[in-house]
């Protein structure tokens, strides 16, 4: 098969600089040589591609908005352009560099101490040192609030218990984010491997993101030194603008899916012959479903480059993130199943990376904020009522009588 | 050591190409332009000599105000600044004329050794450095395998692939013209950091009266070869089926491949 050539319906690369382009075409390059080749057995064999991190750190895909620690500083949209080129290749690898840059990088750098930042920031972005971010929990997914790990303060610094599910990149990582109630409510913690009392284990019999590692993390008594604190670090907030930052990249990452089964779908189409000598191509109901993809492909191109323009001039709002998470992730997964349509029995194999995308995006669907929730955190933008957590209108009506 | 590096900006080779309304070129609108691949080849060599040596890299291109992306990209993979030919005055020459604008702007801008691909993937013409050599009066070696600088930086040890296996090993005086061949090495990825760096490097332009040329002698009026048309190949409908097992199908093959095609001897 040729290499990748894009999809640009509407000139839309007219609206990248320069400099947006050549980061695109750099992944692009990069995912087609080093990704495409082996990401089909990783899948299979359900193993993460460690052997790509050393290079992917080389070229600056991790914490690359990041400024200081000699970080190339990019602007988002350079960024999103890199989730969407990972994510054309697999989305469990996009995954890990969202969660190294997104969810460990970007706290440490926003709520870590100097010397946290020193000691992480640079292992972290070449790859030499891998992070994970522990938040949701076996109960607690959708209302992180409601969480059950609590970090206890001692003499000489903290102690923490509970248990964290879902964790990309869990076992492998050097250190982990974690999130815990203390008495001053939410914070965050660095805790590194091998710290007594911290246990690993990674989850098997997935479906789905097989390239990647999903993981649960125990705390059983585990005492950490009062530095491990990220010292910026305060209430829900603190973890909610990590999420904000790796959903924005999932807005791009969903079109690198989406552009992949497009592109399959039609090259397959116009490969595969049937009727009369004609290649399917030239069936309408084909046809439908290509216009249908490269359509809301090519919608979902302007709406992330709309974001990420916001998110650089300071003023994109979690509920707008939502909107892109949510509708791109939602075309991926109808691009998905569009692109296995078309593939026929070709579609459910790994000949082909459709089955693969289609599977992947399942986890991408509900991780993240679920499509439901961002459905209800759009709800609560336009309407001000919050659907999953709303007033309790009849209780207080009866308080009050009951007052009176 | 300071390398000069001449790379060509060339249409995408997977674009979809249709012949122009003038006959004598592509159409261009719609189609990407990529660095041409051979001079990857040579834009790796230079920075690995360049990083062995510490020297600097200086890419030049010669092509339409476009030919900037590429320069761009060559700064993003390492080189320090870049020099462009894009003045009307200097475009649709031959390789005559184009290798006499970017000898002269080399020659102003002083270079121990010259680096280019072997061919560019357009017109292919792989002349251009001889060219540059000759207008420059400095040896010059094509489809080079491998460079070696010598210790005391004034020639290097230049590897050829010849025919039947042989490989030819000669010594080269600096200053020099090389001519690497495709996969002499493995043209890095431009990292995020260098694209960013690349945005703050220079890209010096250079009009046709700077180079001190006689205007006669550059561009299309100084041209001696002239395209006169361009055609898609004609695709041929003839297919043949050879049935059969692996051995029988393969026995076959060999003989067509020696009788009809005579590919095979």
């Amino acid at each position: 098969m040729s290499r990748f050539p894009g999809v640009d319906f509407v000139e839309f690369d007219a609206l990248l600089t320069e400099e947006q382009r050549m980061v695109r075409d750099t992944v692009r390059a990069w995912v087609e040589d080093r990704v495409k080749p082996i990401i089909e057995e990783c899948h299979r064999e359900e193993r993460t591609p460690l052997e790509l991190v050393p290079e992917m750190g080389e070229l600056n895909f991790f914490g690359s908005t990041l400024s200081d620690y000699g970080l190339p500083g990019l602007d988002n949209v350079s960024y999103g352009l890199i989730m969407q080129e990972l994510e054309r290749g697999d989305s469990g690898l996009r995954s890990f560099a969202s969660v190294q840059s997104s969810l460990v990088m970007y706290p440490i750098h926003a709520f870590g101490s100097e010397e946290q930042k020193a000691r992480w920031l640079p292992k972290l972005a070449t790859g030499e040192a891998i992070g994970c971010f522990g938040l949701t929990e076996p109960d607690f997914g959708s209302n992180p609030g409601g969480m059950r790990t609590t970090a206890r303060r001692t003499a000489d610094g903290w102690v923490l218990d509970g248990a964290k599910q879902w964790i990309t990149n869990g076992t492998l990582a050097d250190v982990a984010v974690v999130w815990a109630k203390t008495e001053d409510g939410i914070r965050g913690f660095l805790v590194e491997k091998g710290t007594p009392g911290f246990t690993s284990s990674d989850q098997h019999g997935k479906f789905s993101l097989r390239a990647s590692t999903t993981s649960e993390l125990g705390f059983h008594d585990c005492h950490v030194p009062a530095d491990a604190l990220l010292p910026q670090s305060g209430g829900l907030k603190s973890p909610l603008m990590c999420l904000n930052q790796a959903r924005y990249g999932i807005a791009w990452g969903g079109l690198g899916a989406a552009m992949e089964c497009y592109w399959t779908a039609l090259e397959y189409a116009k490969q595969r012959v049937q009727f009369m000598g004609q290649p399917i191509a030239a069936h309408q109901i084909v046809q439908e479903k290509l216009a249908w993809m490269v359509s809301e492909i090519t919608k979902g191109q302007l709406l992330v480059l709309q974001l990420g323009r916001l998110k650089d001039a300071g003023r994109l709002k979690h509920q707008q993130i939502s909107l892109g998470k949510r509708n791109n992730v939602w075309v991926a997964r109808e691009c998905a199943r569009l692109a296995r349509e078309i593939l026929g029995a070709n579609g459910i194999v790994d000949d082909y990376p459709v089955i693969r995308h289609m599977l992947n995006i399942e986890s991408v669907f509900t991780y993240e904020g679920t499509h439901d929730i961002h459905g209800l955190i759009i709800g609560e933008a336009v309407t001000g009522i919050p659907a999953y957590n709303p007033p309790r209108v009849a209780e207080k009506a009866g308080k009050s009588k009951a007052e009176a | 050591m300071k390398i000069a590096v001449c790379v060509k900006q060339v249409p995408d080779p997977e674009a979809r190409l249709r012949v122009g309304a003038d006959g004598a070129w592509i159409d261009e609108e719609g189609v990407a332009f990529v660095l041409n691949e051979s001079d990857e080849y040579a834009v790796e060599e230079a920075l690995r000599i360049a990083e062995r040596t510490g020297g600097e890299v200086i890419a030049f291109g010669l092509g339409p105000e476009r030919t900037r992306e590429a320069l761009r990209k060559v700064l993003a993979l390492g080189a320090s600044r870049a020099v462009l030919l894009s003045d009307p005055a200097l475009l649709g020459g031959d390789a005559l004329a184009t290798g006499r604008a970017l000898a002269a702007a080399i020659r102003q801008e002083g270079a121990d050794l010259v680096l280019t691909g072997s061919a560019s993937s357009d017109l292919g013409y792989a002349a251009t450095g001889s060219v540059i050599a000759g207008e420059l009066g400095w040896p010059h070696a094509w489809l080079v395998m491998g460079v070696e600088l010598a210790e005391d930086r004034r020639s290097v040890r230049i590897t050829r692939e010849m025919e039947g296996g042989m490989n030819e090993l000669s010594a080269v005086v600096l200053p020099a013209v090389i001519q690497v061949q495709a996969g002499i090495n493995h043209p890095r990825y431009a990292s995020l950091k260098g694209i960013m760096a690349a945005k703050k490097k220079e890209i010096r332009e250079v009009a046709a009266a700077e180079l001190g040329v006689d205007a006669g002698r550059l561009g299309r009026a100084g041209s001696r070869l002239e395209t006169v048309s361009v055609a898609l190949p004609v695709s041929g409908r003839e297919v043949e089926w050879i049935a059969g097992d692996a051995a029988a199908v393969a026995a076959a093959l060999v003989t067509k491949l020696e009788q009809e095609a005579k590919v095979l001897r």
